[in-house]
């Protein structure tokens, strides 16, 4: 019993809350290991990419609100989603129309184009905190509980109880079917594969007559669909505050990193271990502890590694890590 | 004399302000096997570049079929029915053989699985390893997935930029035996060689480049038998 | 030349504008806050310009700079060192060893490394915190509202400066033993990396800088208004010129601040020129434009990386000492990003990546234009807005003037590095 309330409070503390913020992460990451792979430069502006995608995606989402429109027991943002999607996508084929693809014509140093990913991060900032500010804004409506603790308890005649949150079911749901569209298009379909050849090898692709321009419009048409899924999940499940975005900048690039750049199955990965991490080190374990250790061994502390300001560390030390020991990371992806 | 299948006529040009080429001129006649041979930095890959498309031509022509095509881009050229395997960087290491075939194939519209069959059957082995990643294959299996891949096109024309480089004696002439066969298809076959000697006993049509220009120019077998020839680059 | 002296002469020009539009006393703060920008910029043009290095973590090198204010200059806590301080001195001593122990053993052990460094870092961490937690808890006991820290050594303030260097140049280091080596944009996120930790420690180890709660009333090297104020020889010299004792003296203090400011811009200035231009420099040079050739020519290239991103870090250390010596406080949640890291790279770029008389002007420039951009946005909404009817979207356009430097400040950044790469006064 007392293994059962001890297993309990590990999934209601560590592994749901993990499971929805790696989920966030590996969307983030895999727009940020997509760029790098096709368009071969870290994209500094991502973050606040999925802060102009959830800025896009509230903003439709107050307008069907206030004609009535809801998703019923589903938060209205999910209706609003492609819209934010599509507006998004727009903002950013015009950015790499205006800045990025002279870069790409120019052949500059893809640290020129990291530079400029500043400068347009700089602008998506600026742009999203004069449209909808920088205070926090909560837009999540419909059923708050998938499973309340309280009926949860009740249910199991535990002591413990599990909540999962209906934010958190949505985010692994949506996440997952993303994941798995993104990776059937780019293993089954010819774009797909062409765009893949394009990462790879990009003057043989030119070599097999692929279109670079097209190859880049999809990236960027895709990006778009993740940062503004991430964002908008993210901001659901905790609230949506312009600043926030750019704090997950770092956790989002240690995802890539240590997946390895360039490796989309290794983003996914990564976005899983850094949250586990993440969450596990920050995570006062002492309820936990209570249940499975005998009385006279427990803590008396919060048995907490580290408090939860430091979670920032928590990727970083990863991102060392991989650094020393596997710079192309867990599914060797590019280091060059 | 009618002009041959496929010309770079007195081609002039380099990289930079200096011309690496200087006049030469390469041609290949239908169904034939013409092989570019020449000491270091004689010019044979830069010649073979101009012909594709990939260098700026300061004088001199391009034709293909007797159509002026010095102004189209290597894309263009592909799309003609011209196909280049580079020296190195090839091939799609990250994607299995088959998405590699797949990819030669982009431009196609039609259903190009009867071409994956007949690559597969010129080079069985990589029937085999059709879903490894290319990369993970031997140097002389890389070669054939990389000629493989020029051959989706059902090009007109193949380009071989040292084809045998970095491979074993026995694959190299398992590699010159193919791509003879390919040239019985009817396909020309243009290629720059490091291993001059057999090379020029395979080749109709042999060029021999010293500094950007034609040096000697004949049949494999007349240079095979030129005594400057052998004693200059074939080592006596 | 001509061309260079002229775009100074602008520069000085347009703070002599702010000083006759607005107020000299305006016009010296810019001014002041340009100078340690100028300095800031130096630094990150040393490790841009000479080395290619992409160091985004500017405002985690300035917080240490600050850090070290705290450290060197505020008297010590009376108790704290015997309530816990010594504790947590020890405790950070056993971090280190075990460390130290962990990196050892990972290069002598040929077996089961990975387990031993593991376990070595595992019990580390757990002896470090059971020594360190009681000493942080005796520390932050001590009169918490105004203290709570371990407080510094109450040394004279200039001292903090070098001291910010140093402590800069110890993170530097580190982070570039780290990611040196490996490809550019690693470096990138990896100084954004300790950035953010270095923030992350200042807000909440309370020992250590009080953390949210700021240090205030740090000592500073110029004298203060209010003494000014009551000396009759200040006041009766100032009345002598017609001036009014209180404005003056808070333009004397500032001039004070100036003078010294501009001296340290001045020796890193000299430094930097001379470095550029010895043989030292030239090798920079030589491996930015091309690293495989240089490292064919036997320069360490990695090491070479090493110590101009941590002789760049230090400079950017000493001005983030300056800087809150300036403010007199440390207010560790003040640090963002967007204004230290990314407005002293778009100083650099406007200014002319490489060349260090460049990165000053773009010091100069950018800091003028980042403070009058504001007040200039929010006059311009107002013209624009003018002929709207008051309401809900005549406010919010009003709220968002606040936002559109952001915007400006990007938008400069990508027209420069587009049209113009090589800056202002482009480097050689």
């Amino acid at each position: 019993m007392d293994l059962l309330n001890a297993l309990v409070a590990f999934a209601n503390f560590v592994f749901v809350p993990a499971v929805a913020y790696g989920a966030q992460l590996a969307l983030g990451a895999l727009g940020v290991t997509l760029i790098y792979g096709i368009l071969r430069f870290s994209n500094f502006a991502h973050g606040d990419t999925m802060a102009f995608g959830a800025m896009c995606t509230i903003l439709v989402t107050w307008g069907l609100q206030s004609w009535g429109i809801s998703a019923g027991p589903l938060p209205t943002a999910l209706l609003a989603l492609p819209v934010g999607i599509a507006v998004t996508a727009l903002f950013l084929m015009a950015t790499d129309r205006a800045v990025y693809r002279f870069y790409r014509k120019t052949r500059a140093a893809p640290v020129i184009l990291t530079m400029a990913s500043l400068g347009v991060m700089f602008v998506m900032n600026g742009i999203v905190r004069f449209i909808i500010g920088v205070e926090d804004i909560n837009f999540a409506d419909g059923a708050r509980f998938l499973i309340g603790a309280r009926e949860f308890r009740e249910a199991t005649g535990l002591d413990e109880g599990l909540a999962i949150r209906s934010t958190q079911a949505i985010t692994v749901v949506v996440a997952a079917v993303a994941m798995a569209l993104l990776f059937w298009f780019l293993n089954r379909t010819r774009t797909g594969k062409s765009m893949r050849a394009f990462a790879d090898n990009e003057d043989l692709a030119l070599l097999s007559g692929i279109n670079p321009g097209r190859v880049v419009m999809v990236t960027w048409l895709i990006v778009a669909a993740l940062a503004t899924t991430a964002g908008v999940l993210y901001g659901l499940d905790k609230s949506f505050k312009a600043f926030t975005y750019f704090q997950l900048l770092l956790p989002i690039f240690a995802s890539a990193v240590v997946g390895g750049l360039g490796s989309p199955i290794g983003a996914v990965a990564g976005g899983f271990v850094i949250a586990f991490s993440e969450v596990g080190v920050t995570y006062a374990w002492k309820k936990v502890a209570g249940y499975v250790m005998p009385e006279n061994l427990q803590p008396d502390g919060l048995a907490q590694l580290l408090s939860t300001d430091y979670k920032i560390a928590v990727s970083f030390a990863i991102l060392v890590l991989v650094l020393l020991f596997r710079p192309t990371g867990l599914f060797r992806g590019k280091s060059v | 004399m009618s002009d041959p299948f496929l010309i770079g006529d007195s081609m002039t040009g380099g990289y930079g302000a200096a011309n690496i080429l200087n006049g030469c001129t390469i041609a290949v006649e239908k169904g034939e096997i013409a092989v570019i041979v020449g000491p270091n930095g004689a010019g044979k890959s830069t010649a073979m570049k101009a012909v594709f498309g990939m260098l700026g031509l300061r004088g001199g022509q391009i034709r293909l079929e007797g159509e002026d095509i010095t102004t189209l881009n290597p894309q263009d050229r592909v799309a003609k029915g011209m196909a280049f395997v580079p020296q190195t960087h090839n091939i799609f290491g990250s994607m299995s053989v088959q998405e590699n075939l797949e990819m030669g194939a982009f431009l196609r519209r039609d259903d190009f699985r009867p071409t994956i069959d007949m690559v597969y059957d010129l080079f069985p082995i990589l029937r085999d390893k059709r879903h490894q990643p290319a990369g993970e294959l031997s140097g002389g299996q890389r070669q054939q997935v990389a000629v493989g891949r020029a051959l989706m096109t059902q090009p007109k024309v193949l380009m071989l930029d040292e084809p045998t480089a970095g491979v074993s004696p026995i694959v190299m002439d398992e590699l010159f035996d193919r791509i003879i066969e390919i040239a019985r298809t009817g396909i020309s076959i243009l290629m720059v060689e490091q291993n001059a000697r057999q090379a020029l006993m395979i080749a109709h049509k042999g060029y021999v480049l010293v500094q950007g220009t034609n040096r000697f120019t004949g049949t494999g077998a007349e240079l095979m038998a030129d005594p400057e020839v052998r004693r200059t680059f074939l080592g006596g | 030349m001509m061309r260079n002296a002229l775009l100074f002469a602008l520069m000085a020009a347009l703070f002599v504008f702010t000083g006759l539009t607005q107020s000299w006393n305006v016009a010296l703060t810019i001014l002041n806050m340009g100078v340690i920008s100028a300095i800031m910029a130096l630094g990150v043009n040393m490790q841009w310009g000479y080395a290619g290095l992409f160091n985004i973590g500017v405002m985690g090198f300035a917080a240490l700079g600050g850090l070290a204010v705290v450290l060197v200059a505020t008297p010590p806590v009376e108790g704290a060192m015997a309530a816990g301080g010594w504790r947590i001195l020890g405790a950070l001593a056993v971090g280190v060893a075990a460390l130290v122990a962990a990196s050892l053993v990972w290069r002598r052990l040929p077996r089961f490394r990975m387990l031993a460094v593991l376990s070595i870092i595992v019990a580390g961490f757990f002896i470090f915190r059971g020594i360190f937690d009681p000493g942080v808890a005796a520390v932050e006991a001590i009169n918490p509202t105004i203290q709570g820290n371990l407080g510094g050594f109450g040394l004279p303030v200039l001292l903090a400066w070098p001291a910010g260097g140093i402590l800069a140049a110890l993170a530097a280091w580190a982070i570039g033993k780290t990611a040196l080596g490996l490809r550019s944009d690693y470096l990138a996120i990896a100084t954004l990396g300790i950035a953010e930790i270095t923030l992350a420690i200042l807000r909440n180890e309370e020992w250590l800088s009080r953390g949210v709660k700021n240090v205030i009333g740090l000592p500073r090297p110029v004298p203060y208004e209010v003494d000014l104020q009551r000396s009759t020889a200040f006041v009766d010299w100032a009345t002598g010129f017609g001036f009014d004792p209180a404005a003056a003296s808070s333009i004397v203090v500032k001039l004070c601040y100036l003078g010294l400011f501009a001296v340290v811009l001045a020796l890193v200035m000299l430094l930097a020129e001379l470095a550029l231009h010895s043989p030292w420099g030239r090798m920079m040079r030589a491996i930015r434009d091309n690293e495989v050739a240089a490292g064919a020519m036997g320069k360490n290239v990695k090491a070479r990386h090493l110590q101009i991103f941590i002789i760049g870090s230090a400079v950017i250390g000493i001005a983030g000492a300056m800087m809150t010596t300036l403010d007199s406080q440390l207010t560790p949640s003040a640090y963002q990003p967007l204004r230290f890291t990314f407005l002293i790279w778009v100083m650099v770029i406007v200014g002319g990546s490489g060349n260090n008389w460049g990165a000053m002007l773009g010091g100069f420039l950018i800091w003028w234009l980042w403070v009058m951009v504001e007040p200039m946005g929010a006059s311009l909404l107002h013209t624009l807005t003018a002929p709207l009817p008051d309401g809900w979207a005549k406010a919010h356009l009003l709220d968002g003037a606040a936002h559109m430097r952001l915007l400006t400040m990007g938008i400069i950044l990508l027209l420069v590095l587009r049209f113009s790469p090589r800056g202002l006064i482009p480097g050689r």
